[in-house]
């Protein structure tokens, strides 16, 4: 086979399948990840005190521990639980569960496992965001008779917004990224399938240099919309100057 | 000032017990950090009456406006409005007792992610519930009253110091409030800006606006109010007419710090 049969029939084709599949799981991660972590960020920021405890140990959890470690306790370590219930719940008479309540399909925990990590990541920058708002805006809110809840909705969450897009975009690029490692719960996405082709060729270099460029120019795209959606909603005096 | 062209009966009734204050301070204390700002405050205002507030910087002045707003809720003491207790509010009443009173903050804090327009309107729209085509009516009526109806679209960022200010007082108004409470209104401004602001405020007072108006522009203060309340260290310290504590008693604190102000400034 010559090398350019190899790019059309061999490398190229599973690439394709695999970025299919890597945006499969990278779509879903993003957005349950940011809507995730506006929740938590808006918890952290103005929530009352047990919740934000909560939040932040949530938040220092999934981001003082590596990915790897999260995703493959999702996948592999998780399901074992059930070996540490049984001998709680059979002694009781309480009836035991089977195993695969927590066992996940690998996509599952992939975007179960990224979403929640990014979900940490965002919430620090809608926290830092919301905290910035200046303390005058709400004192003029309030002092025309908004409630609390109408201050942060009117005011407080639209100012805060705009200035953590670029922060949540930023980790919205490294999730593109990141989605690598689901390689290591034996999904064969974009990397899975490179490394597959890799070692069954031997052709490395071609391989991983392909590779590179497909996930620049998911990058590429990503950066080009979050770009477009910052000058979308930025206005005089707030966000890129237009 | 504009339902008494509108509504003449009430009006007339009111003017009968026009001994009872629009605005009464009763007994206002303020401790922040654990120390005392505010030591005792009482004062009333008169429907229709502007009062003036001067006194040195860190004398409590912009704390006692916030207390008044229950923005920052006073110790001990209550506001009474219109003859309605704030102490006695409960939460929700709180927003309406505010909406009743406006407030114009030294650095403006128009909110940045509104036009113009959009910064008059929108506590209509949220707050009193009208609509959006009636809020917008509204908001070009207080922006033309301030001399602002070119600068409808303009954003925070695209006006000028004077401008914000303008717009800011045109927030205030159409939520058509009983009284305005004024922080130094001018003292953030270029000095070429405090005029336009000044004349506002000035036509506001001619209007019949009930205003409780805390400015180091004295020599504009004194032709629009009957009475200066002097603090210092969170006490009402002298209170009176202008001519009384500027002219007559040479040696009263209130004129002995407005010439200081005036050698500082030359104004
Ligand atoms: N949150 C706070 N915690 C502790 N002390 C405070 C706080 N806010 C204000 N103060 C103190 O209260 C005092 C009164 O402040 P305030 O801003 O009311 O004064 P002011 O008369 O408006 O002064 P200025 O003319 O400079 O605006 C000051 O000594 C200030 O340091
Ligand atoms: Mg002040």
């Amino acid at each position: 086979m010559n090398t350019w049969e190899f790019y059309t029939t061999i490398l190229i084709p599973a690439l394709n399948k695999g970025l299919a599949l890597s945006i499969e799981i990278i779509i879903p991660s993003a957005i349950l990840g940011l809507m995730l972590g506006i929740l938590t960020g808006a918890g952290r920021a103005v929530g009352p005190k047990w919740l934000r405890k909560l939040l932040e140990i949530y938040v220092s959890i999934f981001r003082g521990t590596p990915l790897v470690v999260q995703l493959t306790m999702w996948y592999y370590g998780f399901p074992t639980i059930t070996r540490f219930l049984e001998p709680i719940l059979k002694p009781r008479g309480w009836p035991s569960f089977t195993w695969d309540i927590f066992m996940m399909q690998p996509f599952t925990a992939a975007v179960f496992g990224f979403t929640l990590c990014s979900a940490a990541y965002h919430s620090e920058y809608i926290r830092g965001a919301l905290l910035s708002v200046r303390r005058g805006q709400f004192l003029a809110a309030e002092s025309l008779g908004f409630t609390k809840l109408q201050t942060f909705l009117f005011i407080t969450a639209p100012i805060a917004l705009r200035r953590a897009v670029p922060g949540c975009g930023n980790e919205i690029i490294y999730l593109i990224k990141y989605s690598s490692l689901a390689l290591l719960i034996s999904i064969r996405e974009l990397t899975g399938q490179s490394n597959h082709i890799a070692s069954l060729y031997f052709r490395h270099m071609e391989c991983y240099l392909l590779t590179a460029i497909y996930y620049l120019a998911m990058v590429t795209v990503a950066t080009v919309l979050l770009n477009r959606l910052e000058r979308l909603i930025s206005l005089p005096g707030m966000g890129r100057a237009s | 000032m504009t339902n008494a062209l509108s509504t003449p009966s009430p009006e007339i009734q009111k003017e009968e017990k026009a001994l009872v204050p629009l605005l009464s301070v009763q007994g206002i204390y303020k401790s922040l950090g654990g120390k005392l700002i505010l030591d005792d405050i009482s004062f009333d205002l008169e429907k229709g009456q502007l009062k003036v507030l001067i006194g040195p910087s860190g004398s409590g002045k912009s704390t006692l406006l916030q207390c008044i707003h229950f923005l920052n809720p006073p110790d001990c003491g209550d506001v009474i409005l219109d003859g309605k207790s704030a102490r006695e509010m409960s939460r929700k009443n709180i927003c309406s007792f505010r909406q009743e009173i406006g407030m114009i903050f030294q650095d403006f804090n128009l909110f940045d992610h509104l036009s113009a327009k959009d910064n008059v309107a929108i506590a209509p729209r949220k707050v009193k519930g009208l609509t959006k085509a009636q809020a917008y009516e509204r908001a070009l009526l207080e922006l033309n009253r301030v001399g602002l109806s070119d600068k409808a679209d303009h954003y925070p960022a695209q006006l000028s110091g004077g401008q914000k200010q303008r717009v800011s007082i045109a927030r205030a108004l159409a939520m058509d409030p009983k009284i305005m409470l004024l922080d130094e209104p001018t003292s953030a401004l270029d000095p070429e800006l405090i005029g336009e602001v000044l004349n506002v405020i000035a036509d506001l007072a001619k209007g019949g606006m009930t205003m409780l108006m805390v400015t180091h522009q004295i020599g504009f203060a004194r032709h629009l109010t009957n009475e200066i309340i002097f603090m210092e260290d969170g006490r009402v310290v002298e209170q009176g007419s202008p001519e009384l504590l500027l002219d007559e008693y040479v040696n009263s604190r209130t004129a002995l710090f407005c010439s200081r102000l005036t050698e500082l400034t030359g104004r």
